[in-house]
């Protein structure tokens, strides 16, 4: 917290701030659960392919790698962003916001491109048990970074028409650890779901 | 169906003219709502209503309406019990007077009104009501959010509530297992709004487990060490934990059944790769922490009440803090008892079973501390203490029957028997609801600054507990002759003695309920002898007593210093007990907002639309929850300054008020055992 602890605020407004940062943990180990629960059905499913496509047919490596470069760079300019707005630039932080959210763009237009080209194949999530549970998952981590996506366009906003006070700030900071959870997250769907489903 | 289906798959044969009993339960839901509108329109209350208490973000306003929609809701689930009772009471050899179809609906929504939105509420109304009071805080850590999660319980309420409007209830039980949940076998929509209703009621339950524990981790007042905690605030932040991390496993069960029901996925199909027991798993990692988080805020209920009336510190503080978290690790180790008859291997369910009867252990501390707390105590007979006993034999019995059922073996014999309802409501009856409304008695004059008439608490006691052993203690033994649980008639003529006494006990239980609503009435109507001026009115003994009652806006005009456990009680024996501070400071407060109720009506009709998948709907109100989060995350100006001569008075009235006030309330009390003193240090 340490651009907000740089700018003046009081006493009660830093308590308020350091109470909201807790809260928001608090909430991504809620969803950390939710992601926990979703991997294991996907774990006990995998196999459920009822005669249709197995994750060899339907997953693709180099898709994936694209994906995971994407999102692991936005994750990166989002740090950029970070440190940006400790040094209280507002032009910089807002050019990185803007990139941030195009490498994020970018992973969504992918994953859509993933879903409709197994769509399309046959593979729906309507075809088997593991195929219900590929898409739940990954799809529940996809509407995630939309909703992130949404979040960074507020905040840009915010930091365009209010400036880079502490109320932005601190909400800049609980979005930086939305946004990297989110990574991480993505960092086990990548060593759960495609690897071992390619390898 | 050529045109677009604006209102979806909802037609006009929705509405319950098929039948006479489903048209008089809706007529009555009709005018019911219609004459709370009527009420407050002839009041001319709507200013009042809308923008002192729907709008409100003060955690006390708040707990008063969870508390409220809880008590409607036990009057319904109540109704839905009665008719069952006297349904089996007759159904010999014959249909009864409910059909197969609706007796099932009544048992779903007995169940789910019951847990999710009698109890429940119940819960978070007296922790918003209390905790923050005794913790020695203002508010909440976080008002906007607590009005959110109050508003999207009440979403889920009236879903259920809609239901029997607007076409039918779930016929799959409280828990929806599937398959039979699922689209192949039960098409329609009363499982959808089963779903969603406790979906989106989940969501607001773990915002509020997030809030609570927030609460109590950063906003205690100075001095205030975890081990000063009030055991009511120790229980919340157990249960607030079990909130945050067993909550979710709730909303991924329901998530993935309405995907299977809406989008015909295959999570729990019978064929297709589905795997139906997944289901029953992510049900019960949730649903047995639910048990404890229905429970271990009742134990702290109790807690307060037997050392207030023992009048006597609690015996054993540290052990029963022990003890609260050992339950809420435990709890997580357990779930699999629910399924023991599923087909796992004899070393699963051996691990299960072992792991349940060890989580006996720390309750039975609990209980030993009670008891101990009473010994050598002078007792006051009280409503909520008559509570907190009958609670201590009863839940005693019950759990006994518990340590029957966890041994495998002996649950195959009574797997889904009338003895495990026997069971669980011999847990859930003394365990949750005496201590709710042992709570709901003691803290009353805090949240309306007059006393509950003890006349007619004391008969609705009576009539409780004798009604709940004469209506469930022959649920065990017919549960022992073999009788499955949800039956809407039957063919053994030996049942039906045990099922009539049954119904004659949920009679009593009936007279219960009407004494809870005359002592409400006959109170408000007497309040004036009966008020409660100091804020203390029965010589309490943590923090919460130390405000006014009602408490003012602000709780605390200067937040007080803990310099002990029992924090009031020291205050008062150290003499610093009601000082006038020198000066006042500003006081900075939420601003009452509307955000919070728009959220949930937009949810109401979000889990309206898909439940009847009128898409325009959902994605409307989808949008409009959107815009309420922006429109409130960018608001930096949702705080308001309650100046330091306002402060000054609304205390000077209140001392005004402690001057013409006894100075103990409790003197009066024959059995009163006399005035906080310096105790010798120990």
């Amino acid at each position: 917290m340490s651009s907000i602890a740089a700018m003046t605020v009081s006493p009660r407004e830093a308590e308020r701030y350091e109470e909201k940062e807790f809260g928001f943990w608090l909430y991504l180990m809620s969803d950390a659960v939710i992601f926990a629960l979703l991997f294991a059905t996907y774990l006990i499913m995998v196999g459920n392919t009822a005669g249709g496509p197995t994750p060899k047919d339907v997953f693709s490596l180099e898709r994936a790698a694209a994906e995971t470069a994407l999102l692991l760079l936005s994750s990166t300019t989002f740090g950029i962003a970070a440190v940006s707005l400790s040094a209280g630039e507002r032009m910089k932080v807002l050019l990185w916001l803007a990139i941030t959210f195009l490498l994020g763009a970018g992973f969504i237009v992918l994953e859509i491109g993933e879903f409709a080209g197994m769509i399309a194949e046959g593979a729906r999530p309507q075809r088997s048990g593991f195929l219900s549970s590929f898409f739940t998952l990954v799809g529940t981590h996809g509407l995630h970074v939309s909703v992130g996506l949404i979040w960074i366009l507020v905040m840009f906003g915010q930091v365009l028409f209010k400036g880079l006070t502490a109320p932005v700030a601190s909400r800049f900071m609980r979005l930086g650890l939305f946004w990297h959870f989110l990574d991480i997250i993505w960092v086990v769907i990548f060593s759960v779901v495609y690897l071992p489903g390619l390898l | 169906m050529g045109s677009v289906d604006i209102f979806g798959r909802l037609t006009i044969d929705s509405l319950p003219f098929y039948s006479l009993i489903a048209a008089s339960g809706a007529g009555v839901t009709v005018l019911g709502g219609l004459s709370v509108v009527g009420v407050i329109t002839y009041l001319g209350a709507w200013r009042l209503v809308l923008f002192e208490w729907l709008s409100s973000l003060d955690h006390k306003k708040i707990g008063i309406m969870y508390v409220m929609l809880a008590l409607v809701m036990l009057v319904r689930g109540f109704v839905d019990a009665a008719m069952m009772r006297s349904q089996q009471a007759i159904a010999l050899n014959s249909e009864g007077y409910l059909p197969p179809g609706h007796f099932d609906q009544v048992f779903s929504s007995h169940g789910t009104i019951m847990i999710f939105f009698m109890a429940m509420p119940f819960l978070s109304g007296l922790v918003n009501l209390i905790m923050p009071q005794q913790i020695g805080s203002r508010d909440v850590a976080f008002p906007f959010m607590n009005a959110v999660s109050l508003w999207l319980t009440t979403a889920g309420a009236v879903l259920v509530l809609i239901s029997l409007v607007i076409g039918k209830f779930s016929t799959a039980g409280w828990s929806g297992y599937p398959p039979y949940s699922g689209v192949e076998f039960t098409p329609g929509v009363g499982v959808d709004y089963w779903v969603w209703a406790v979906f989106i009621s989940g969501i607001g339950t773990t915002m509020s487990g997030i809030n609570f524990l927030v609460t109590i981790v950063k906003c205690r007042a100075p001095g205030m060490t975890m081990f000063r905690l009030p055991l009511f605030t120790w229980t919340i932040f157990v249960t607030a934990i079990l909130m945050i991390f067993a909550f979710p496993a709730l909303t991924v069960a329901t998530a993935m059944l309405m995907l299977d029901r809406t989008l015909d996925m295959h999570f729990f199909t019978n064929g297709m790769g589905g795997n139906m027991m997944n289901y029953i798993n992510l049900f019960w990692l949730w649903g047995h922490p639910e048990v404890y988080i229905l429970i271990l805020p009742a134990f702290g209920v109790f807690s307060e009440v037997v050392a207030v009336f023992s009048q006597k510190r609690l015996f054993g503080y540290l052990s029963l803090v022990l003890a609260t978290m050992a339950i809420g690790l435990l709890s997580f180790t357990v779930w699999l008892h629910h399924f023991f008859t599923m087909g796992s291997s004899a070393r699963v369910n051996s691990f299960f079973g072992t792991m349940t009867t060890i989580i006996s252990v720390p309750t039975g501390v609990k209980v030993f501390d009670w008891l101990l707390t009473m010994y050598r105590g002078r007792i006051i007979f009280k409503p909520p203490m008559l509570f907190t006993i009958g609670f201590l034999v009863t839940f005693c019995i019950g759990g006994l029957s518990g340590v029957l059922l966890a041994l495998p073996p002996i649950d195959y014999m009574m797997h889904n028997t009338t003895f495990l309802i026997a069971h669980f409501h011999n847990m859930i009856i003394p365990g949750v609801l005496f201590g709710y409304l042992a709570g709901y008695m003691f803290w009353f004059p805090k949240a309306f600054g007059f006393k509950l008439n003890e006349k007619w608490g004391t008969r609705a006691f009576w009539c409780w507990i004798i009604g709940f052993y004469v209506a469930f203690m022959p649920l065990y033994l017919l549960g022992l002759l073999g009788m499955p649980r949800r039956m809407e008639h039957y063919e053994i003529a030996s049942w039906q003695p045990h099922l009539i006494v049954a119904a004659f006990g949920a009679f009593i239980i009936m007279l219960g309920m009407i004494c809870l609503g005359v002592q409400l009435w006959v109170s408000i109507r007497d309040r004036e002898q009966a008020l409660d001026l100091t804020g203390d009115p029965w010589n309490g003994r943590s923090l919460e007593w130390a405000t006014s009652s009602p408490a003012a806006p602000y709780n605390f005009a200067v937040l007080p210093k803990v310099e002990g456990l029992d924090a009031w009680w020291t205050m008062k024996q150290t003499g610093v007990a009601y000082q006038r501070p020198e000066k006042y400071e500003d006081i900075v407060m939420p601003k009452n907002t509307f955000v919070g109720p728009v959220i949930g009506g937009a949810g109401f009709a979000f889990g309206f639309a898909m439940i009847w998948w009128i898409w325009w709907l959902a994605l409307l109100s989808l949008a409009v929850i959107a815009c309420g989060l922006i429109v409130r995350a960018s608001n930096d100006n949702d705080e308001c300054v309650m100046t330091a001569s306002e402060v000054k008075a609304i205390e000077d009235a209140r001392f005004a008020q402690l001057a013409k006030a006894p100075k103990n309330e409790m003197a009066d009390d024959p059995g009163f055992a006399g005035e906080p003193m310096q105790e010798p240090a120990t």
